[in-house]
């Protein structure tokens, strides 16, 4: 297993902090002085920067972006969402990704297998118009078998027919 | 391995009947027109779809005599009881198809041994049924059990087919397939299907979390074996015409890839190496070829690849997605969806690649191509809102509906293209079910499953 630096960060921070608890300090921190804040400076609270919890965090949903009924282009909202995952990417040029494609329930199995396959790769090669090295984008499709909606009404269906990207801690 | 049984020499290690009885007389003559049925004379009916003559056509199925009850190493204890059960499995293959209303061994005498190869025909005449289906079961020394099958015409007082079978222990239920395959296949004229094996998708767990695992069963549902454990989502099994292999998709390492599985020894190994999605597995009649669909840069094709191991050839090569083929039986053509048009359609082209042309023009989409065994039909699913399964015929006319349902797919074909399975999925709960359903369409009825089912594969006639 790859160990994360910035990980071993916070949970290095985490033992000092709680280490300390346990003893009182020999002496006390010289006085912050001044109207500075006496708020003790904070931890990391939020997901470790590049993570795949802060690629969520970061993109608000536009991890996932959705299609219509048997189509794989890609609409501006869509492209939107995807240069927001790009500038991520630049960010942390070491990350690599896999692009899920989904279909809703209404089509039969096989075909939509072949359906999810093809809008990984609509939404993978648009991040590589995007600047993002093919080599680091794998896709997968699941089809119809993983739903994240489970109605079986319009609304659901719309929800399932999308690509997710997720990114390899 | 099953053992067909010569009946006459059975007869006498028997001691039927009047030997059994000690009385010096001649054994009886054997009815010799059923033995021999005129040239040309393969049944009382020339096709099933002709049912309406049919829906009364009784038959009376009593418990299966022995010649001692003894000790059975089946599951379904002695011999006695082996035979009341033999009985049970025939009434409910031969329930459902439209057919035949058989009556089941509960409601019925016992006849005798000696009963078996001589019927009181006045007693079941009295009972007004059409036909009688006797038998008898008897243990052998070194474990097999041999079951023999005789069906009768009441009204005649004729004998129209016998069998009998010496069989493992453990394929007891086969001998009651084959006997019901004896007696529809005598009364209908069609081809015997119910000795017959199916791979499906076992499915458990809520919809979003769906546990998809690789199984097997008899025609009937029984026999069932969980073949993978649900760590890898399996989909889309086929059975090798041979029955020794099992072709089917699974996220094993955590892509699609199609494997090749040994039920008996349950290993199995990559169909190919590819470093893309590979789908919709499927085996030439002859067992020598896999179709198989791969996805490259978004786009599907169609190949085939020796079932030995060799180099693919590419068969499709439309920038849409090619899926789903299935070889005519005699494996010169190939039925396939594309969505080159826009939207899935029904294909066919030489085994080759060569000739592709489209066949299906109903409006909506049509997928899921399967060929039939005779050749006269292929299945498909038509989606137009709902999902329903339908059948036309090779060159695309005759379309006709099958089911009815909010979401029927993936028809499969009996060995005898007379009957078919799908599966159901449940609006909503997304539950799934195996389902069955002739070629009338009026008769549909539900496979017994331990859990949810999908992806139904009828195997052939076993061998």
């Amino acid at each position: 297993m790859k160990i994360n630096p910035a990980l071993v960060a916070v949970l290095a921070a985490g033992l000092a902090v709680s280490a300390c608890s346990k003893k009182a300090p020999k002496s006390l921190p010289p006085d912050p002085g001044g109207s500075v804040s006496t708020v003790a400076p904070v931890t990391q609270q939020g997901p470790v920067p590049g993570s795949q919890a802060d690629f969520v965090a970061t993109m608000m949903g536009q991890d996932t972006i959705l299609f219509d009924t048997d189509k794989y282009n890609i609409d501006s909202a869509d492209q939107t969402a995807l240069a927001a995952q790009a500038t991520w990417l630049a960010k942390y040029p070491a990350k690599r990704v896999t692009l899920e494609g989904h279909c809703d329930e209404r089509g039969t199995r096989e075909y939509n297998l072949a359906l999810g396959e093809r809008r990984a790769n609509a939404a993978k090669n648009y991040l590589v118009t995007l600047g993002v090295d093919p080599a680091r984008i794998t896709t997968v499709s699941y089809g119809k078998e993983r739903p994240i909606a489970l109605g079986s009404d319009e609304a659901s269906w719309a929800r399932n027919r999308r690509a997710v990207t997720v990114t390899i801690d | 391995m099953i053992t067909r049984t010569a009946l006459s020499a059975l007869a006498l290690a028997l001691g039927l009947p009047a030997a059994a009885q000690g009385v010096a007389q001649p054994a009886p003559a054997q009815p010799a027109p059923a033995q021999t049925p005129p040239a040309g004379d393969v049944g009382l009916s020339g096709s099933v779809s002709d049912t309406s003559d049919w829906q009364n056509q009784t038959i009376d199925i009593p418990a299966f005599a022995t010649n001692a009850d003894v000790p059975t190493q089946t599951n379904a204890g002695g011999t006695a009881a082996l035979g009341f059960t033999l009985a049970s499995v025939i009434t409910a293959d031969l329930q459902n198809n439209g057919l035949f209303k058989p009556t089941g061994p509960g409601a019925l005498p016992h006849p005798a041994l000696a009963q078996i190869q001589a019927p009181e025909f006045g007693g079941w005449r009295a009972r007004g049924t059409d036909m009688l289906i006797q038998g008898y079961v008897r243990a052998e020394p070194d474990g097999q059990v041999t079951v023999g099958c005789y069906l009768y015409d009441i009204a005649l007082g004729q004998q129209l087919a016998k069998a009998g079978w010496t069989l493992a222990p453990g394929e007891w239920r086969r001998a009651a397939h084959k006997c019901a395959d004896l007696v529809y296949s005598r009364l209908s004229g069609e081809n015997p299907f119910f000795d017959s094996r199916i791979a499906y998708i076992a499915e458990t767990g809520p919809k979003d979390h769906r546990l998809k695992r690789l199984a097997i069963m008899d025609s009937d549902g029984k026999n069932h074996e969980f073949l993978t454990t649900g760590q890898a989502t399996a989909l889309t099994p086929r059975f090798s015409p041979d029955y020794k292999s099992i072709l089917y998709l699974s996220y094993f390492n955590g892509q699609p890839r199609i494997y090749i599985l040994d039920p008996a020894t349950r290993t199995q190994r990559l169909l190919i190496s590819a470093n893309f999605p590979l789908f919709a597995p499927r085996w030439s009649p002859d067992g020598k070829w896999v179709l198989y669909s791969m996805a490259q840069a978004g786009n599907t094709d169609i190949y085939k690849v020796p079932a030995a191991g060799g180099s693919p050839v590419k068969l499709t090569d439309s920038p849409g997605i090619d899926i789903g083929g299935s070889f005519s039986p005699d494996g010169t053509k190939i039925v396939f969806e594309s969505d080159r048009s826009g939207s899935q359609q029904v294909y066919v082209m030489d085994a080759d690649g060569s000739n592709q042309k489209r066949i299906s023009f109903f409006g909506g989409r049509s997928a899921t191509p399967e060929w039939s065994p005779r050749g006269d039909q292929i299945a498909f699913t038509h989606i137009a809102g709902n999902l329903r399964v339908a059948v036309m015929d090779p060159q695309g006319g005759n379309m006709r509906y099958l089911t009815d349902s909010w979401q029927d797919e993936a028809p499969t074909w009996a060995p005898n293209g007379r009957v078919i399975q799908f599966f159901r999925t449940a609006k909503n709960s997304g539950k799934t079910s195996v389902w069955q359903v002739d070629l009338t369409g009026r008769n549909e009825r539900r496979l017994d499953t331990p859990v949810d089912g999908s992806d139904p594969a009828w195997g052939p006639l076993r061998p």
